[in-house]
């Protein structure tokens, strides 16, 4: 409690940011990484290679190269600024930018997870389940859905985790604006850079050790009653 | 159960072709692996789009490359008993056996769930999570959710090859049962002959991706009487025998059988290979053999150089096979009187 309560409210805020980032990026990585990971596995596309590769680039670039990537795409002379501009949707230094960065870095992480479960899963199961008269989607909310549960816990831990330690898409694509954009890593770095800042930069070391422990021992609990159903 | 099939299907290097129309209510589908048996299976459930051709059941197309009909597996109404239960893992006994019997409209379910739990004497098995089933209950749990879904046809792919000798012919009176009960068309698909003849009356012979041939089971069964190993099999359906010295005497026809295993249900069934019934041309004074019948023969056919002898004795069939010397010097021939001798040994048990 001690710690909390020597937080300033600029830390505070950025706990806070943090943990708005890594929720809405999870929640809005979700269903997207499931469709995606339900397409590597299932369907017979010809150009899954390629989507798979695409997925798994932002594993494998340095996340400052995703983040100035991101910033290419959504800046006022990238491919998506000008439509988003007419929508008047800022992207940039925004909150918005920072979830975006998060989820982008995270979404490999999520897919994997996922697809690794859905492997698992026997065909024939789903070919059963038609037989016995249940459609596309019925299929998928009672037999895959359920059998992927796991999975789908597990990736959204990692993805949660990741997004949570997310710094470089995130200071390149949002920048590092106290009470906006500033989460706990990117409050950190800016404490590091500060004279006499290495305690404050300690706390929140501390903050990001147990918040992070609390996801996986979270995780860990849900799983387990997944396992006993 | 009227279904007529005129399809066409490449698949990689295999390529599968056959047209034929059944009428028959137990039919089979027969032939070794890699035949195109399990590919049939799939077309016909809706898993597999031929190439070319049609399917119809009962008078509705099901498919129709031409008129570009292809009817979902999901509203076929064709039900499948894969080799392999593939239960649903997430799910207890009930919830399983449940599956399809909730996504059949309620004018269309004629099988009550109860009925058929106790026929599969699944009963005390519900709640029970499917990973602490044994092999036998997990098949018979997957035949149940299969006939409760009250499909049109019933296609078993293989469902007693997974199975080990005993536990097979544990499940086949239940197969039986459910099918006699319930009165579902059946197209049984498999490689075993003798799971032929306990399931099947008319069968359809595949090879190479082709249909072969289409004949009466008890047809097949005769045929492969030339083949190396194989001679044909009779099979008899016993009741409970009585306790006759230390052997056990079941009743058959007008005549009693003298065999040396017990039969613990009210119905056994025994299999008794032809090679092992010796006939004689009059009744032999003294022999080691506890079995002597007095028969009649009804027929003879031959294969190779083995001729199978059909009996007729106290009102059952029997069909010993011995070779074409032994019918010329025995003077056998249609309507004469033999006496088929059978060891109280011969008969091996299935159920």
């Amino acid at each position: 409690m001690e710690t909390i309560a020597i937080l300033s409210p600029q830390d505070a805020q950025a706990i806070w940011l943090s943990i708005k980032v890594a929720c809405a990026a999870t929640l809005i990585a979700t269903p997207l990484g499931f469709a995606v990971a339900y397409l590597l596995v299932f369907s017979r596309l010809p150009g899954k290679a390629l989507i798979e590769g695409l997925v798994n680039l932002p594993l494998v670039l340095p996340p400052v190269v995703v983040g100035y990537l991101l910033l290419l795409l959504f800046g006022q002379s990238g491919s998506l600024g000008p439509l988003l501009q007419h929508f008047d949707i800022r992207i940039i230094f925004t909150l918005s930018g920072a979830v975006i960065a998060s989820a982008v870095v995270g979404f490999p992480l999520l897919v994997r997870a996922m697809r690794i479960g859905m492997e698992g899963i026997d065909r024939h199961c789903l070919q059963a389940a038609r037989t016995l008269g249940a459609g596309w989607w019925d299929t998928l909310l009672t037999i895959t859905l359920p059998l992927s549960g796991r999975a789908v816990l597990a990736g959204m831990t990692l993805m949660f985790a990741r997004s949570l330690g997310e710094f470089g898409a995130t200071i390149i694509l949002a920048g590092n604006i106290p009470g906006v954009t500033q989460t706990i890593p990117l409050a950190i770095y800016e404490y590091t850079n500060t004279p006499g800042g290495d305690s404050m930069a300690l706390k929140l070391c501390l903050v990001s050790i147990v918040l992070s422990f609390t996801v996986l021992l979270l995780s860990e609990a849900a799983t387990r009653t997944f396992r006993k159903r | 159960m009227d279904l007529e099939v005129a399809i066409e299907k490449q698949h990689g290097s295999f390529h599968f072709s056959s047209a034929f129309s059944l009428s028959a209510r137990r039919c089979g589908v027969f032939g070794p692996s890699g035949s195109g048996k399990s590919t049939l299976m799939h077309m016909l459930a809706g898993l597999l789009s031929p190439d070319r051709g049609t399917i119809r059941l009962a008078g509705q197309t099901l498919f129709d490359a031409d008129a570009g009909i292809n009817i979902p597996a999901e509203q076929r109404r064709v039900g499948v008993v894969f080799q392999h239960s593939h239960l649903f893992p997430h799910m207890d006994v009930q919830r399983n056996l449940l599956y399809g019997w909730r996504r059949t409209a309620v004018a269309e379910r004629r099988i009550a769930p109860e009925a058929l739990i106790d026929v599969l004497n699944l009963g005390h098995l519900l709640h029970r999570g499917v990973a602490r089933l044994s092999g036998g209950e997990r098949q018979r749990v997957a035949l149940g959710r299969t006939v409760l879904a009250c499909p049109r046809l019933i296609l078993l792919d293989e469902p007693l090859t997974g199975l080990d000798e005993e536990l097979k012919y544990q499940i086949i009176p239940y197969l039986k049962k459910v099918f006699g009960e319930f009165d579902i068309p059946l197209l049984f698909i498999s490689h075993s002959l003798r799971e032929m003849r306990l399931m099947t009356d008319e069968v359809l012979v595949f090879r190479e991706g082709a249909l072969q041939g289409r004949m009466a089971t008890e047809e097949l069964a005769r045929s492969s009487m030339a083949l190396g190993g194989g001679g044909y099999a009779n099979m008899l359906n016993l009741g409970r025998p009585r306790l006759a010295g230390d052997l056990w005497g079941y009743r058959w026809g007008e005549s009693e059988l003298i065999l040396s295993e017990q039969g613990e249900n009210d119905e056994n069934l025994f299999e008794l290979d032809a090679r092992d019934i010796m006939l004689f041309k009059r009744h032999p004074e003294a022999t080691s053999a506890r079995n002597l019948l007095a028969c009649r023969v009804t027929g003879l056919f031959g294969v190779n150089n083995r001729v199978g002898v059909e009996l007729f004795c106290g009102g059952n069939r029997l069909v010993a096979q011995i070779v074409p010397e032994s019918v010329r010097e025995l003077g056998i021939e249609e309507g004469a009187e033999v006496v088929a001798v059978i060891k109280a040994s011969s008969f091996r048990r299935l159920v």
